[in-house]
């Protein structure tokens, strides 16, 4: 039982948190410190957690606690502290290493910008706070940070706020996760309701609920699952609240890799598996979130088929994953859904890094305008090709693994879902192979993308690094090799053999999607204008993402915004108009006592005149009553 | 008998405060508080006479607030005479020197 690394693991958020630090009172020294001060806090945080992996990896090794006494009301007592378990150790080693990467990446991406200290200090605020919320030993604490991670999205979704749209995207992402963050909120309340002693942390909310142990009425705990689950949806753009997520590529490249790809959306899922035992209590919230899950994988990626700007695709891409994720935890499997979080933060940061990388090189976004980079750009391509392979879900890349368990559980499970997953899953496939094709095959389209060339080495080698590691992080967990599930749930999900069949169904759809977009956007085989010649009102839909942001636009925002006007008016017209009236008969009676004083004598006499007859008068009537 | 005598002193003081409230000139001013001063004179006069305890102390107190007016009338006008040496008019409305 050898611990000295988890000991000390609070030490890996309070690296990139001095950094903020120094860089908040620094920053606008130099240009430079903040790619230094950045990648080396990072690299700090990424080995501690590496560290605190491999000795969780050894036997014996399993958990690690510290909490302090926060805050004793008397009758109640907040403890706050971290707790390294084997989930954590994961999500610590994944959000380090992307954080790592992405900085580095960053010093070649924002080398002109201006305000380049300012944006390594919001990374670093981010990655403290993100550690922070994996690290997190109760629910307040990761309520705390999980606003936190929200913040820093929103300032680094609206980096670029003289651009409107990135300022109304920054709004929108705040806003929308918000709403989810309120049900979250809820849940905790919940739970603090009725924990025996109203305790919040893991360690006895998980015993609470173990194996439905009756501690906690059941229609409660679907209640708290629920609402827990509405907070997950709101992070990591589930259905009803995905809206914020495609607009939040309005941000730099890198943080749509950090934050709105690799770690923060992930969060949700990690909540869910974090509080799983919750979610196992009630067989109701688990089949929500299965199928909220497969509902947003199909439907996100159906609509990512029919978009053409490079990062919406990718973003549409990590909602239809998300998805994945949430149904592979619905279906019960935490192992299915953290091992599809871990492959898919690794291919998507590089396939973000990689669309980046594309986009410094021909200042565009829109993969129409694009075409015939990958002679120009061949490690761009290459590794973006990698990760295509890997998010389409071809063998022997990461991806394919990840999915393929999800799906051999939905498989066993629930058919219906199966179905839903492996049509998301040809989808996925025809559309990585669209973008790949357009933009790196064919003919180079306009005169600037002819000098396109390849990005420095500060931005390559991020992507070579993540293109290995989209490769071989799927070899952790294979069907006949269930290391992860087995080292992260302590033995107690062994779901491997049986999977032959589901296999080959993934990869042939898989390479059945990436065949398809080949043979009509490099062999021309089939006309690109296939469906949008016989349907267009099809295209027109999934182009318009099936229309929810105007549905929102017309049943929430409109109807909202002529509340806050009429509210508004309210009070300028009613609160105001009082207080007007007030200040108003103030100035009068002043102005009136302002003209009485004119320094004429008779005037004062013939006031005090007045002031005698009134004195009289009250006198004299005061025998009437 | 009184209230007559009592009438008259009122309609006199009315008229010296409406004198002293209305008149431009500081001459007519002083002259119209003399007026009034005249009407609480006549009232405790009056008084002294046919009040309910009649005495001579009335009348006395007349006395005396006749010369204190005749003072005070010798005073004023040499105020009078001062300010217009200084201002040349002896119009109330240009001495407004309080609200400055």
């Amino acid at each position: 039982m050898d611990t000295t690394f988890s000991q000390i693991a609070w030490l890996i958020p309070v690296f990139p948190f001095v950094a903020f630090l120094l860089l908040l009172a620094f920053g606008r020294s130099s240009r430079t410190i903040g790619v230094a001060l950045g990648s080396i806090s990072s690299l700090a945080s990424l080995a501690l957690s590496l560290l605190v992996l491999i000795e969780h990896m050894t036997d014996g090794t399993k958990y690690y606690q510290y909490a302090f006494k926060w805050i004793d009301t008397g009758t109640v007592v907040f403890k706050a502290g971290f707790e390294v378990t084997n989930l954590t150790a994961l999500m610590l080693v994944v959000v380090t290493t992307v954080s790592f990467l992405v900085n580095v990446y960053s010093a070649g991406y924002m080398k002109g910008d201006e305000r380049i200290s300012v944006f390594y200090g919001y990374v670093a605020l981010f990655t403290f706070s993100m550690l922070g919320l994996v690290l997190s030993d109760n629910m307040l604490t990761l309520y705390i940070f999980w606003e936190l991670v929200g913040v820093c999205s929103f300032l680094l979704v609206g980096f670029w706020f003289s651009k409107p749209e990135a300022k109304a995207a920054a709004k929108k992402a705040f806003i929308v996760t918000r709403i989810g963050d309120a049900g979250l909120l809820l849940g905790i309340l919940l739970l603090y309701w009725y924990m025996p002693d109203h305790a919040l942390d893991f360690v006895r909310i998980g015993n609470a609920f173990e194996g439905g142990s009756g501690v906690i009425a059941a229609s409660v705990t679907t209640w708290i699952a629920i609402l827990i689950f509405v907070g997950a949806v709101g992070k990591s753009g589930q259905f009803p609240l995905h809206v914020w997520l495609p607009d939040a590529m309005e941000g730099p490249t890198p943080i749509s890799a950090l934050i709105h790809a690799a770690t923060m959306v992930a969060a949700g899922v990690f909540l869910v598996a974090r509080t799983f035992d919750i979610f196992q209590a009630s067989q109701t919230a688990m089949d929500i979130v299965a199928y909220i899950g497969g509902f947003t994988a199909i439907f996100a990626a159906t609509i990512g088929v029919a978009q053409n700007d490079i990062k919406r695709i990718l973003a549409f891409s990590t909602v239809s994953q998300l998805g994945y994720m949430m149904m592979g935890l619905g279906l019960n499997s935490m192992t299915g859904g953290i091992f599809h979080l871990f492959t898919h933060a690794f291919f998507k940061a590089l396939l973000f890094l990689g669309a980046g990388s594309v986009i410094h090189a021909v200042h565009t976004q829109n993969i129409q305008e694009m075409g015939g980079l990958g002679s120009k750009m061949k490690i761009t391509a290459w590794t973006f090709g990698i990760g295509a392979l890997a998010l389409s879900g071809i063998p022997p890349f990461s991806g394919f693994w990840s999915k393929d368990m999800i799906l051999n559980i939905a498989y066993h499970e629930k058919p219906g879902l199966f179905v839903v997953g492996v049509v998301a899953a040809f989808f996925t496939a025809f559309y990585m192979s669209r973008l790949f094709f357009l933009v790196f095959m064919g003919k180079p389209k306009g005169e600037q993308h002819a000098h396109a060339h390849e990005s420095p080495s500060s931005m390559t080698i991020p992507l070579i690094v993540l293109a290995v590691l989209a490769v071989v992080a799927g070899f952790v967990q294979t069907p006949w090799n269930d290391t992860l599930g087995n080292w992260l749930t302590d033995g107690a999900e062994r779901e491997n053999g049986g999977g032959g069949l589901v296999m080959v169904i993934s990869a042939a759809i898989g390479l059945l999607g990436l065949y398809l977009g080949w043979l009509v956007f490099v062999k021309g085989m089939i006309p690109r204008d296939f469906v949008s010649a016989r349907a267009p009102w099809l295209v027109r839909l999934l182009e318009r993402k099936y229309y929810v942001d105007e549905l929102y636009e017309w049943l929430i925002v409109r109807p909202l915004r002529a509340l806050g006007g009429l509210l508004n008016a309210i009070d300028d017209y009613v609160v105001d108009g009082l207080v007007r009236a007030a200040g108003g008969a103030a100035v009068l009676l002043g102005r009136g006592g302002t003209r009485m004083q004119n320094g004429q004598l008779q005037t004062y006499g013939l006031i005090t005149a007045f002031g005698l007859v009134i004195l009289i008068a009250a006198v004299a009537l005061r025998r009437f009553w | 008998m009184l209230s007559s005598y009592l009438t008259m002193a009122a309609i006199l003081f009315c008229l010296g405060l409406y004198g002293a409230l209305t008149k431009r000139n500081a001459v007519i001013v002083l002259l119209s508080i003399e007026l009034m001063l005249n009407a609480v004179n006549l009232n405790l006069v009056a008084f002294s006479k046919y009040g309910v305890v009649p005495s001579l102390s009335g009348q006395m107190f007349t006395l005396f607030s006749i010369a204190v007016a005749a003072a005070e009338a010798a005073v004023g006008i040499a105020v009078l005479i001062a300010l217009y040496r200084a201002r040349g008019t002896v119009n109330v409305d240009d001495y407004d020197e309080m609200r400055r």
